[in-house]
């Protein structure tokens, strides 16, 4: 697949395949295409030459309740008036509510139980810290109970215990439920420890595999031009 | 039981004529034929600027009303120098209009701003060129510019009715349209016909300014878009209560505005805005005070 913007492509002559169930990360450097795949997974841009199936379906047919998305939170509107638990509820209801019904509110509630964000519940969203928004947007990207979660850049703002939390909050509701978990990332240690499947992206593919395969130094140093020091897991 | 039904309404009717008779011994301007009108269009357009204003202050726009509201102008123009109701031009002048400017930003890569300024200059223009080749002295337009509770006519009346009772039929956007006001992209993501929507919203905003230019005038009509919404949002922590308080103070001040405005003589849609704009200050004060003193250690 590929997808042309303004006459340049952000992504060319892209091929991959992950089985349900698996866990995808996507790296490369800035403006390498990430954030434009996951836009093709959302059904908000059309390839421009071949195409995205997820579940066999176009993304655009694929029901919104399957998918879980984890946004990140420079694309929206912060200094909205709103509750985290409102904001959890507007994606049980894919729209704002106007009142809560119990049934939705300890729905909600539950989910930001499993990200260990129900204290926040009642807080405002401009009061929260970046690591806790980001918690309360994982429990907005489970809420629904997708089969495929998709997430950009989800540890933004997180200290290493957040994140520490936010993979183990993933792995156990991949073993539940056997969804699937896209997730983009800067930080190719994150990805060669979580993912079963990794996607090294510069525009082209650069590659594409098993974390060791995919991870390969020889790789990254075609992705990000040359490769510096070496980074530890969760180091930035 | 038919009798006891009668019986009932028989009453409540009772009630409510001795409720109107209350009321004209207090406000004898009540039982004026204009003065009915200007309130009937007051309550209405103070509830519809109020409950759209809550979407053009979060969305940013809040430029959008002057844009508008000029628009408006241009159209009423138009309608003068062609002896067409000025209404029915301004109407269509400023939908069309409200579409271009969504139009254009959604196509080009231009900040909403930049593209409510071109439309601006563009209207004012060509309503500056009409009225100067309409023939005949045009007292008209200065009504329009500044607003009159003399100027509502049952034509107006007729044309919000039908612009509340769309506001009413489709109130379940409102969730849809905060969804994407938070977040477009998601919203997109979630198969909200965001782009749609928003087409719709716009003109909904457009016939709004419309119907309120009689009332509030050209000049001030965007403040009385923005600033009930404004208010709302210093003191409301859900977007919802934001939206209730809005259309209160919007009903609210448009009604205290328009008495004020008898019993002073002062134009009506200055004294209404005066009115927001005092109330705006009190509450900007209150919730700052509010917020220190739950800030103090108890």
């Amino acid at each position: 697949m590929s997808v042309r913007l303004d006459g340049h492509y952000a992504l060319k002559e892209i091929t991959c395949h992950v089985p349900v169930g698996d866990f995808l990360a996507i790296v490369g450097p800035n403006g390498a295409g990430k954030s434009t795949f996951i836009k093709v997974m959302l059904g908000l841009l059309r390839p421009t030459s071949g195409s995205m199936k997820l579940y066999g379906l176009e993304p655009r047919s694929v029901p919104p309740d399957w998918i879980g998305y984890v946004p990140q939170f420079k694309t929206m509107d912060l200094t909205f008036p709103a509750q985290c638990v409102e904001l959890v509820i507007s994606r049980i209801r894919r729209r704002w509510p106007w009142s809560s019904l119990r049934k939705d509110r300890a729905t909600a509630i539950a989910a930001l139980e499993k990200v260990g964000a129900a204290h926040l519940a009642e807080r405002q969203i401009n009061a929260l810290s970046g690591g806790e928004l980001q918690r309360v947007f994982l429990a907005c990207g489970l809420v629904r109970s997708p089969r495929l979660i998709i997430m950009d850049e989800p540890a933004t703002g997180m200290d290493i215990i957040g994140q520490k939390s936010l993979y183990q909050t993933l792995e156990e509701y991949r073993k539940e439920t056997g969804a699937t978990i896209v997730m983009v990332t800067h930080d190719w240690g994150i990805a060669g420890h979580h993912a079963t499947y990794v996607l090294v992206l510069n525009s082209a593919l650069i590659s594409f595999g098993p974390p060791a395969e995919a991870l390969q130094n020889k790789h990254l140093r075609r992705a990000y031009g040359h490769v510096g020091h070496p980074m530890l897991p969760g180091m930035e | 039981m038919f009798d006891f039904l009668k019986t009932v309404l028989d009453s409540l009717w009772a009630l409510l004529l001795s409720l109107w008779a209350f009321l004209i011994t207090v406000f004898p301007f009540l039982q004026y034929g204009f003065m009915q009108q200007a309130i009937l269009a007051g309550i209405a357009v103070g509830f519809l600027a109020s409950f759209y204003g809550v979407f053009v202050v979060q969305r940013g726009m809040g430029f959008l009303g002057d844009g508008l509201g000029h628009a408006a102008f241009g159209g009423v123009a138009i309608g003068i120098l062609f002896s067409v109701e000025p209404l029915w031009a301004a109407v269509l002048f400023t939908v069309f209009v409200a579409v271009g400017i969504t139009w254009v930003r959604e196509n080009t890569k231009l900040e909403s701003d930049t593209v409510i300024g071109i439309f601006f200059a563009l209207s004012m223009a060509i309503g500056i060129v009409a009225l100067s080749l309409t023939p005949r002295y045009t007292q008209d337009a200065i009504t329009y510019l500044f607003g009159s509770i003399l100027a509502v006519q049952p034509m107006d009346l007729y044309v919000i009715g039908a612009v509340v009772v769309v506001a009413l039929a489709t109130h379940r956007l409102w969730g849809r349209w905060a969804y994407a006001t938070f977040d477009r992209e998601m919203a997109m993501a979630d198969r909200v016909a965001v782009k749609r929507e928003d087409y719709f919203l716009s003109l909904l905003i457009a016939v709004t300014v419309v119907t309120s230019i009689k009332l509030v005038g050209i000049v001030l009509v965007s403040a009385f878009l923005v600033i009930p919404a404004a208010t709302a949002r210093l003191m409301s922590r859900k977007f919802s209560t934001m939206t209730r308080l809005s259309i209160v103070i919007g009903v609210g001040t448009a009604l205290g505005g328009l008495f004020a405005s008898y019993y002073t003589n002062t134009p009506s849609g200055a004294t209404i805005v005066l009115g927001q704009g005092v109330l705006f200050v009190i509450c900007m004060i209150a919730a700052r005070a509010f917020i220190t003193l739950r800030k103090r250690p108890a």
